[in-house]
């Protein structure tokens, strides 16, 4: 797993910002001048100077400037030595350094506040109550310092309509500067109640932006019990309805554990009936991160437990031509049937394999485990193998070791 | 077993259920001896017992149970817990109707009467050489398809029909071509038709349909015994012409271009499984067992009618039986009647099929150019009328205008009488969110548009296959799916 934070970076005679500033990486010691100023250089190695004009020069503890204590650079956390070029840091006046875009990450999330108006049974981010607005500048400054060529931005929080207009000043500079890259919203949808709201971001027409807003149950008050707030399944209903009239994507959400598994079948028929317009359904596993933790009693059930609720949510949603997609679940534990629904989608920092895993053929295509999943994870795992006759036929058939 | 602290439990949040539900628009009709069939405006619906029933109305259903959720999910109740379903509700039942609020999108062009067969039940053909007679004029056409962009319909279809329209293949051309000019202007989504029987299909007439995108429809009515018998042919081989007349239309323009339908008669009822079996050996993914038409033989008492019914329905459902078998057996094929229904019970949208709607499509969904002029407000009120009963005819070409025509007392009446929610014995069936009106089945059988439903041969057939979809959707899970697939291919 990455560490996308680090604090353990020593100045060895650098002066220290005055605010926060956001800096792409670059190996590249005879950038032109011209380019320096947001540039910060990861020293080569072999590198004898210290180049003038980069905005940060950073240092590997393998460097020998590692110990050269007014050479000027910042020596960086042990953690960190993943970066590479392209990526964007933060570097704030007392020298932590975030990492913000990692150029090679399939999708980079930019966390916009952590402030929410919800408190989710399951939060991966629990919510602080402080004023982050500093975050949304940061990124603006950011923003423009990312490859053109990047596929996907998400955009997360907390609950990112709490910026209001902030956010779409994010995705204003999004469409401007990454004029090519997709766009994925988080929100619980609550406050696109307003049309207004719904219509602002309409009005952006960004030409790939998908909104992704969770929907646990189809009773009102079993959604409000998940996301601890009463009132909220009309609200983000309503949200989800004012989207779609504006023409906005909409992804509907959906975490599967155990307040959520019994309803699924009947949360699809909802889905199909009153909702058909949506443009795809997540059907997601577990996070063991945040809240999830702290209820982890409440909330744990082994996926092979809940896979006839899963096939048949995923079977009624495909029959009325609604995207079907299921994230975060290991491939062995899933219904053979519905296995051609799972997309590979724990973000590459976060993902990895268990002890029970060797020797599985699955291991492309299997999302693996979010590195947390140490914590709690299904009994049930098992290494898989492609029969030979299902692959000459092209077919994903697949059948157990044992 | 707990949540952390700054949480609360669920009772919390289902504790405002307590105090009650309110009903929202419902109605209930018996299913079989124990159980109910309950729908809401939408035509959402649950199957419960008859104590579950009485439990729901008089406000007994256990709040947090499987059956309140159920209830709470269809929308048949709200609580104070949440409010959207009215919203979700008017949402649904908007799009159940934008159906009315686009209007005509049918247009039926009866280019001539002329025909080479001689079909026993068909009351409008002629075998005739005499082309001024029975064709339909230069004139005719320009105004008919002037009328037909008069509907603001965003999709036009129009459809040409007989007599054996490919014997007026030049009338056909020149209706297209008015039609494709017209619409560079207009930009609808324009598509055409032509119901033929095939036996004139030519290479030229191919290329012309495949420059233009034209659909063919033929009728198939089963095996050649079954087809030949009711479609007698002067030289009696029509049922090879239309075997040869399909294949020509799969391969020169692709499987989906043509399709086919069957006429039942009283021959047919023995045979479903030898009709079903021609078709599956065209290699058809859908047939439409259609009623036994009442313009004709049947037309004069309500009684026979009935009576017809309960035959045609045992036919119907050995058909659809075994066309389930072939579906469990991997090949997929639907049967149109059954797949236009689920649409209804299982989707958001309202498949416009003229028979089961309501507001009826009399005029506003359908509408009939007949060759020498004539407007009428179906193919049906075409052939009442052919046999000399002139209901539903809504003016002349050339003689009346649009307003006239779509404003006449003749339609608004059929209009009136044409919405299923009215009228009674429908206003409190829980199927009629399926079902529809059908003014002039009901004027031809019972002389009258409304119709006593307890005696209308139209309410037997189509609330026993109401019954039967449901029935077996709840009694076996492999039968669901497939219908479930239906619902949402058609
Ligand atoms: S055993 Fe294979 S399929 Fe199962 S979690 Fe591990 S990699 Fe995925
Ligand atoms: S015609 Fe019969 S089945 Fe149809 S709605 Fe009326 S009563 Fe019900």
């Amino acid at each position: 797993m990455l560490t996308l934070s680090a604090k353990q970076n020593i100045p060895l005679g650098l002066m220290r910002p005055e605010r926060v500033r956001s800096f792409r990486v670059t190996t590249d010691a005879e950038l032109p001048a011209v380019l320096r100023e947001n540039a910060a250089l990861l020293l080569p190695v072999d590198w004898a100077s210290i180049p003038k004009g980069f905005g940060v020069v950073l240092v590997r503890p393998d460097s020998p400037f590692a110990s050269d204590h007014q050479c000027g650079a910042l020596l960086i956390d042990p953690s960190l030595l993943y970066l590479g070029d392209g990526d964007v840091i933060r570097l704030t006046p007392d020298l932590h350094i975030r990492v913000v875009y990692r150029r090679n990450a399939s999708t980079n999330s930019l966390l916009v506040t952590e402030r929410c108006n919800s408190l989710c049974l399951m939060c991966s981010q629990p919510p602080r109550d402080v004023d982050d607005s500093h975050l949304v500048d940061e990124l603006l400054d950011a923003i423009p310092l990312f490859d053109p060529g990047t596929r996907e931005v998400g955009i997360t929080g907390g609950e990112p309509t709490l910026l209001g207009a902030r956010l779409f000043d994010l995705v204003r500079s999004l469409k401007s500067n990454l004029p090519h890259t997709g766009v994925h919203i988080l929100s619980n949808g609550r406050n696109f109640k307003q049309l207004s709201l719904a219509q602002a971001l309409a009005a952006l027409h960004h030409p790939d932006l998908m909104i992704g807003i969770p929907l646990y149950s189809d009773i009102a008050s079993l959604h409000d019990y998940v996301v601890q707030a009463d009132g909220a399944f009309d609200e983000t209903v309503r949200g989800i309805l004012n989207l779609k009239r504006c023409g906005v994507r909409v992804e509907v959400r959906v975490v599967v554990h155990a307040a959520t598994y019994a309803r699924l079948p009947a949360l699809a028929r909802f889905i199909a009936r009153n909702l058909q317009f949506v443009d795809q359904v997540a059907l997601m596993g577990l996070e063991m991160t945040g809240f999830t933790k702290a209820n982890l009693s409440e909330l744990w059930i082994d996926p092979v437990d809940y896979q006839a609720e899963l096939a048949d949510a995923v079977h009624t949603l495909h029959a009325a031509r609604v995207k079907a997609l299921i994230y975060n679940h290991q491939l062995c534990l899933l219904d053979p049937e519905i296995r051609r629904f799972a997309v590979r989608s724990i973000s590459d920092w976060k993902n990895e394999y268990m002890p029970e895993c060797d020797g599985c053929d699955l291991r492309q295509e299997c999302g693996g485990f979010f590195s947390s999943a140490k914590l709690k994870y299904s009994a049930h795992i098992k290494p898989q193998r492609r029969r030979d006759d299902a692959l000459a036929g092209g077919l994903a058939s697949i059948e157990s070791f044992t | 077993m707990a949540l952390a602290k700054r949480f609360s439990a669920v009772e919390t949040f289902r504790a405002v259920e307590m105090a009650g539900y309110r009903l929202l628009p419902l109605r209930f009709t018996a299913l079989d001896q124990e159980r109910y069939v309950i729908s809401n405006m939408v035509g959402e619906y649950l199957v419960v017992k008859r104590d579950q029933l009485n439990d729901l109305i008089h406000h007994r259903v256990p709040q947090g149970s499987d059956l309140y959720d159920e209830f709470k999910s269809r929308h048949f109740i709200r609580d104070a817990d949440s409010d959207v379903a009215l919203d979700l509700l008017a949402l649904k039942y908007r799009t159940k109707l934008a159906r009315v609020s686009q209007f005509t999108s049918l247009h039926m062009f009866v280019v001539t009467l002329r025909c080479d067969y001689t079909c026993a039940y068909c009351q409008v053909s002629r075998q005739t050489e005499d082309r001024s007679a029975y064709d339909m004029s230069d004139d005719t056409a320009a105004a008919a398809v002037e009328m037909t962009f008069r509907s603001p319909a965003p999709a036009i279809k129009i459809e040409f029909q007989g007599g054996e329209p490919l014997l007026a293949f030049d009338r056909i051309k020149s209706v297209v071509e008015m039609a494709e000019a017209r619409n560079v202007q207009e930009k609808r989504n324009l598509q055409f038709v032509i119901a033929s029987n095939l036996s004139l299909i030519s290479d030229e007439i191919l290329d012309y349909c495949d420059r233009h995108g034209i659909y063919l429809s033929t009728s198939l009515d089963g095996p050649s015994s079954l087809h030949d018998r009711n479609r007698p042919k002067p030289g009696k081989n029509g049922y090879e012409l239309t075997i040869r007349g399909i294949k020509r239309i799969q391969d020169r323009l692709g499987r989906d271009r043509v399709s086919a339908l069957m006429t039942t008669t009283e021959r047919s009822l023995p045979y479903v499984k030898e009709i079903i079996d021609e078709y599956v050996r065209l290699g058809f993914r859908s047939i439409f067992l259609r009623p036994l038409s009442p313009y004709g033989f049947a037309v004069t008492t309500g009684q026979v009618d009935k009576y017809d019914a309960e035959r045609w329905l045992s036919f119907y459902r050995e058909g659809l039986s075994y066309i389930l078998e072939l579906n469990k057996h991997g090949y997929s094929i639907r049967e149109t009647y059954a797949a236009i229904i689920l649409r209804k019970m299982l989707t958001p949208q309202n498949p416009g099929y003229v028979d089961l709607q309501s507001p009826t499509g009399l005029g506003i969904s359908a509408i009939v150019y007949n060759y020498d002029g004539a407007v009428y407000a179906s193919d049906e009120s075409r052939m009442l009328a052919e046999m000399g009963d002139q209901s539903f005819r809504l003016g002349r070409l050339g003689v009346n205008s649009y307003e006239e025509m779509m404003l006449s007392t003749t339609l608004l009446d059929a209009l009136e009488a044409g919405v299923a929610e009215g009228a009674p014995l429908c206003s409190e069936c829980a199927f009629v969110p399926y079902c529809g009106a059908d003014p002039v089945y009901h004027h031809a059988t019972q002389r009258d548009m409304m119709g006593n439903k307890a005696l209308s041969g139209y309410c037997a057939r189509n609330m026993a296959i109401f019954r039967h979809l449901i029935a077996l959707m709840e009694d076996s899970l492999a039968d669901k799916a497939i219908l479930l697939r239906w619902a949402f291919d058609c």
